[in-house]
């Protein structure tokens, strides 16, 4: 009696383990699909069917990330010098590491160019396999007599070289339209007056963390496609924000959850990494992410499921120059993608600045290495903090005094 | 009422000002400067739309050829780079005349050259730098 009502219950939830999905994957017998190819046939045959036919789901996103670059080591010149100013292609790079090492930001600004080129480029030329020049500077010691270099590197020239992206992937962005009477020139790309255009930075159902919004299945460890490389993701980003307001389904509706990523650059490709310069703005760079998700179990095929139509961003006024804007209302990826939503009763046009397009090609591309059994899934080593865990706080500005 | 997209190559001496002046002046037409590139002294070039009756715009046409102007039909003048592009879609939320749009179910960037008013903004929003007008 006991048995048959746990029987029952089986078959009314579905579950699978991490280690029977990696068994099908080894055995070339796991059905992986994409995150919008998993929304179809859950429209198509249920989510209880759906999680029992399908063993992994991939996402994929490509939009700017600001928080990126990468870490480099040079060698060491004889005779050698500790480089304590470095500049790339005349863009500096931090001197504050061991002698030959440095970490290029991928928003810095050249010296010469100004935000044409800046941090991001540097790497996109690498990634091109151009050669960078390298100007460093010493100031001298016993052990690092040198006082400057001036030479050309390439990637194959570095001993290491390592994308390291501190945050990465946001997990839902906002909506940024702008009321004042001038256009405003952001990281959200130009914002017309008076609500002359709305932008917005997510893709949506393809989106690595809106399809696992709860943080079930990735965490510190989680293999991840990181600019082309197969990569890690290191920890969790800076300003993760698991308490972000959610909906019903527990997405969050503005930007929540963030991943720190790790990648070997020279696996990496400059199909998925691209400079970007905003005008007025500054330098960025566009980072393909791509993860794979297992379908453990209803629940998670449910969120999976999830498409544009169902998934919602808020609209924030940029106009307003405080740290915290006022919001004008939700609206859903399928309507921002329809290239017009209402604002405050009147229509403005829409633009994203993620690319579905790449998306869909990161996704394709991970479904590829997990169906080949190049990837198996690794359970995270440690979560990611959930929603309760400690919030993004803001910078209060004190005084000397006040400490 | 006519209206004529006009590309206008200037010689380095001729200053500007007093051809669209006389455009307004003596033949009643109404000039919109699309877009203008002249520095002292160098050959400039003018994208200008200019509306009124066919017959004046004809009239002010000869004017300017008479002027040293040499006059052509505004070409097209903007380039989307596709090795640059990397389809994110931005531009698409600067153009107002629908000249650059995202297709609805591949969401690749369409551009329609003919919708183009020449207004630069998607190529100041465009941060690949994927879109040039040229002169
Ligand atoms: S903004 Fe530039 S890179 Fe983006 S779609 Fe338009 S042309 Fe392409
Ligand atoms: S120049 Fe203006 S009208 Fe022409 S494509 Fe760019 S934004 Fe659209």
């Amino acid at each position: 009696m006991g048995e048959g009502l746990f029987c029952c219950l089986e078959v009314r939830n579905m579950s699978k383990s991490w280690d029977e999905i990696n068994e099908r994957i080894a055995a070339g017998e796991a059905v992986v699909v994409t995150a919008e190819e998993f929304a179809v046939i859950a429209q198509e045959d249920g989510v209880s069917s759906a999680a029992a036919k399908v063993d992994v789901v991939t996402t994929g996103t490509f939009g700017p990330m600001c928080s990126s670059g990468a870490f480099l080591n040079f060698g060491h010149a004889d005779p050698p010098l500790r480089m304590s100013e470095i500049l790339l292609n005349d863009v500096p790079a931090s001197g504050g590491w061991a002698a030959v090492d440095t970490y290029l930001g991928g928003t810095e600004w050249s010296r010469g160019r100004g935000m044409e080129y800046g941090g991001a480029h540097v790497i996109e030329d690498l990634l091109a396999g151009k050669a960078i020049r390298l100007q460093a500077r010493s100031p001298g010691t016993d052990c690092y007599p040198r006082l400057e270099i001036d030479t050309w590197v390439t990637l194959e020239d570095l001993n290491q070289a390592y994308l390291f992206n501190p945050r990465n992937a946001y997990q839902n962005y906002a909506v940024a339209v702008n009321s004042s009477d001038r256009t405003l020139y952001t990281y959200m790309g130009s914002l017309l007056p008076h609500l002359g255009n709305a932008t917005f930075c997510s893709a949506g159902a393809l989106s690595p963390l809106l399809n696992d919004p709860e943080y079930r299945t990735i965490g510190v460890g989680t293999r991840c496609f990181v600019a082309g490389a197969p990569g890690y993701v290191a920890w969790q980003g800076t300003q993760h924000n698991p308490n972000q307001e959610r909906d019903g389904n527990g997405v969050p509706v503005a930007p929540a959850g963030t991943l720190a990523v790790i990648a070997d650059l020279k696996q990496a490709s400059p199909e998925y990494f691209s400079a970007a310069t905003f005008a007025g703005y500054g330098v960025s760079s566009f980072v393909g992410i791509g993860i794979p998700i297992p379908v453990l179990d209803e629940d998670l095929a449910a969120q999976l499921a999830l498409t544009d139509a169902d998934i919602t961003a808020t609209i924030f006024d940029y106009g307003v120059g405080h740290r915290s804007r006022p919001s004008l209302g939700r609206v859903s990826y399928a309507e921002l993608y329809s290239g017009e939503i209402e604002v405050e009763g009147e229509r403005v046009r829409t633009g994203p600045i993620s690319s579905t397009e790449t998306a869909r090609r990161i996704a394709d591309e991970v479904k590829r290495w997990v169906s080949e059994g190049r990837w198996t899934l690794v359970e995270p080593l440690e979560p990611l903090p959930g929603a309760g865990g400690p919030s993004f706080k803001p910078l209060e500005i004190k005084t000397e005094e006040a400490i | 009422m006519a209206l004529r997209r006009l590309d206008l190559t200037f010689p380095p001496l001729q200053a500007t000002k007093p051809i669209t002046y006389h455009l307004v002046k003596d033949f009643g037409l109404t000039p919109n400067i699309l877009r203008a590139q002249i520095q002292p002294g160098q050959q400039g070039r003018m994208l200008v739309e200019v509306t009124g009756a066919k017959a004046a715009i004809d009239k002010g046409i000869r004017f300017l050829e008479h002027e040293g102007v040499l006059v052509g039909a505004a070409a097209s003048d903007i380039v989307l780079d596709e090795e640059q592009c990397v389809t994110c879609g931005l531009c698409t939320s600067v153009c107002r005349p629908e000249a650059l749009t995202l297709t609805d179910d591949t969401r690749e960037l369409r551009f329609d050259k003919d919708q183009c008013v020449y207004c630069e903004a998607c190529v100041i929003a465009c941060p690949r730098r994927a879109i040039t007008l040229e002169f």
